[in-house]
């Protein structure tokens, strides 16, 4: 697995920007940029992905700036503005309004990885810039306190009488300092923190941070694991599929789809409860495998999905064939599949724009490399209509896999769990196809403890693709092309 | 009208009415059991400190716990599972087993105080939800209570948009540094009497989070918790229970 990765050392920042930038001109994904730990000087990083394979080139930063890869790719401007937000390090020659964590002129910053032990933050939200607008043209708040139960983050949305014409997002609100938190941590209490980062994949995350300390450690995990891990993270994708459509039904005033769709999640988190004891699938994945066997017997599992399944699809061919309800999403935020393949836009966002990127594929890992993998859901048009469409596709795909696992983990041999040696140290990546799409973990061991950790959530790394999908919709798409997203704002502000 | 004609065959939970069978198959809660004798090893094994030393036996603070089983996997014989989703409680003391101190008389006191306030909220109450910094779960949960399994509208229970017309504060997270402010906004425009619900483990005291310099372990020192609901996240049963708790329609007042 870990052959996939390709750690390249250069001697200044100047000449990674210039490699990452040739790279993805020649048609390579800018998958993360950020600043590693490293007590003595912070390490400008970027992982680059380009079919099967991840290059993590870092340079030193020896000064408190780099030149900004941003104007050459921009996929990298938002991480840029985080990583001047938490380390103080500017690219220079761009704008970098604050993101995740808004302080003014000269505060300390947390810089997570560097050792340090920042005092508690202030945010201010006068450091961040005010949108003026033009005549006739009014810019609305949503957030960050918002109406019905959602995860706060705020939006500033521009319009002229009914049009949209710009959308500003803010999601510092609830930045929890989550790097830093895993500092000085356990090998085995970093995956509980992992799957907290970004709850409704706690899963997909845990995967992916112990994907990173299994390669580190050098350790295999057994098939039995490999494929319970499987039918967890396929049923917590179902379960944050289910949930998008929940949410669109409940956008279009569907009430009983709305509630159906809503009574399939609810069966999906039990069914998770009663594998593992937790809704959410949590302290279920741990380093090396699996902490137990399922607490439900196989048949009964593979019954329950299988009812699933059925109930499921009904519904889906029904939702599929409301007008009413699809004539909302058809040609409503649209992301093209030139901007999705320019950003390397993930998950259903990238694969309802035509971009094919799946870790399960270009990068298997554990059983899915076994050729457990579902084919892509691509579709075309990029609109809230093709998201929701890559979505029922996968959901049907999780439910089958799910099943298939069941049966593989019944007859996989190994046991679920091999022990991790004591005492790992090095620095590893990991990741995870979440149900937002690829999940990165980035981690420095030091004798069985966590010196650094850098958790890349597909949530944040579609952002920038949102306020780009408002392209002359209407304040009344708002609700649908949110939701089509997908995101999840603990996710973003990591 | 092909969605008219499906609707809804599904069962509506009796809860709190009746017990429900699911609300009790999956790990709500741990504690210790009784006789349980203390092992130094006991405080490393959990991952928040929930774990401490008290006269020779172990001592379990709900509200820190994040439910991840460690210690019952590891000492067996000294904690359990708890599938009881009643898990609540109108003091933060209460949600320390063995108790920290007599809870009794001051739960009597604190009860009868709420009681006074919710007086009006006969029929229908109104929720208004704020995230101070949660991981996305406790929402996904607090959602759960208006899908039909739980469908809180049977129970006068609704949410609103609008901090004037609420009647509970149902907060959720950490506390992360920038929610301080909108929280306390929201706290001024919300109309007095109100119930302040802290709901999870991180509202309660920031759980694995803790302390760090963007949280504040926990929304306590912000606002005048009401009442306490441990679980990380706590599953809409509990969630259920502490409002319930909250309106006063629990006779026992939750657990010990
Ligand atoms: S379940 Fe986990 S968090 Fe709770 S007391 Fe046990 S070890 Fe600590």
């Amino acid at each position: 697995m870990s052959a996939a990765v390709r750690i390249e050392p250069l001697d200044t920042p100047e000449a990674l920007v210039a490699i990452v930038a040739a790279r993805v001109a020649e048609g390579a994904r800018l998958a993360a940029l950020f600043v590693a730990g490293s007590s003595r000087r912070p390490m400008l990083t970027a992982a680059v992905a380009a079919r099967a394979e991840l290059a993590l080139l870092t340079a030193p930063l020896e000064a408190a700036a780099y030149p900004a890869l941003s104007p050459l790719v921009p996929a990298a401007a938002y991480y840029e503005r985080a990583i001047h937000d938490l380390h103080g390090i500017a690219a220079s020659g761009v704008v970098l309004n604050p993101l995740i964590l808004p302080l003014p002129e000269g505060a300390e910053r947390p810089r997570p990885g560097s050792g340090s032990s920042p005092a508690p933050v202030e945010p201010d939200e006068h450091t961040l810039p005010v949108h003026v607008t033009g005549e006739g043209t009014f810019t609305l708040p949503y957030g960050p306190v918002r109406s019905g139960v959602f995860e706060t983050i705020e939006y500033l949305v521009e319009n002229a009488g009914e049009e949209i014409l710009h959308l500003w997002v803010r999601p510092f609100y609830k930045h929890r300092g989550v790097a830093k938190a895993f500092e000085h941590r356990t090998i085995d209490d970093g995956v509980l923190l992992a799957e907290r980062v970004e709850g409704v994949a706690s899963v997909a995350h845990a995967v992916a941070y112990c994907h990173a300390v299994e390669t580190a450690a050098g350790i295999e995990v057994p098939q039995q694991g490999a494929w319970l891990r499987v039918l967890y993270a396929e049923l917590e994708r179902a379960a944050n599929h289910l949930d998008v459509i929940v949410r669109l039904c409940e956008a279009a005033g569907l009430a009983v789809a709305n509630a159906r769709f809503a009574w399939h999640k609810e069966r999906v988190l039990r069914l998770l409860a009663a594998l593992t004891g937790s809704r959410f699938g949590r302290a279920t994945v741990v380093p090396g495998g699996v902490a137990g066997a399922p607490q439900l017997a196989p048949s009964d599992a593979a019954r329950r999905i299988g009812e699933l399944a059925a109930a499921v699809s009904a519904d889906v061919i029904e939702l599929m064939r409301t007008e009413s309800f699809l004539d909302r999403l058809w040609g409503t935020g649209v992301v093209t599949p030139e901007e999705a393949r320019a950003h390397g836009a993930l998950g259903p966002v990238g694969r309802g724009s035509a971009v094919a990127e799946d870790v399960r594929r270009t990068r298997a890992y554990g059983a899915y490399a076994w050729g457990a993998a579902p084919e892509p859901r691509l579709h075309h048009d990029g609109d809230a209509h093709a998201r929701l469409r890559v979505r029922v596709g996968e959901l049907e795909d999780a439910l089958a896999l799910a099943s298939q696992a069941v049966d593989e983990a019944r007859a996989g041999r190994g046991g679920v769990r091999v022990e991790v040696p004591e005492g790992v140290s090095g620095r590893a990546c990991g990741w995870a196809e979440a149900p937002h799409g690829e999940v990165l973990y980035f981690i420095g061991l030091e004798d069985g403890r966590i010196h650094d950790c850098y958790p890349r959530s597909a949530s944040f790394h579609n952002l920038p693709l949102l306020p780009a999908a408002f392209k002359g919709d209407v304040l009344t798409d708002f609700a649908f092309i949110e939701a089509s997203f997908g995101l999840s704002p603990a996710g973003v502000v990591v | 009208m092909p969605w008219a004609t499906r609707g809804l065959r599904v069962v509506t939970t009796g809860y709190p009415h009746t017990p429900d069978d699911y609300g009790g198959s999956f790990r709500a809660a741990v504690s210790p059991l009784p006789g349980a004798r203390w092992e130094p090893d006991m405080a490393q094994v959990c991952p928040t400190g929930a774990i401490t030393e008290h006269d020779g036996v172990p001592r379990l603070d709900h509200g820190r716990c994040i439910v991840c089983g460690r210690c019952v996997r590891r000492f067996p014989r000294a904690f359990r599972s708890d599938a009881a989703v009643e898990t609540a409680a109108l003091l933060r003391d209460a949600l320390v087993v063995p108790p920290l101190r007599e809870t009794d008389e001051a739960l009597a006191r604190v009860r009868a105080a709420l009681a006074r306030r919710v007086r009006r909220l006969r029929r229908s109450v109104h929720i208004r939800h704020v995230d101070a910094g949660s991981d996305g779960t406790e929402e996904w949960e607090i959602a759960a209570l208006l899908n039909p399994v739980y469908d809180v509208h049977r129970l006068g229970i609704f949410f609103t948009a609008s901090p004037r017309h609420a009647d509970i504060l149902l907060v959720t997270g950490a506390g992360s540094a920038g929610m301080l402010r909108p929280l306390r906004i929201t706290v001024e425009a919300t109309a007095a009497p109100f119930v302040v619900v802290a709901c999870g483990t991180d509202a309660i005291s920031g759980g694995l989070l803790g302390r760090g310099y963007a949280t504040r372990g926990g929304v306590s020192e912000e606002l005048a918790v009401d009442v306490w609901i441990p679980g990380s996240p706590p599953s809409p049963f509990s969630i259920l229970h502490g409002l319930l708790l909250a309106l006063g329609r629990f006779p026992k007042g939750g657990p010990a």
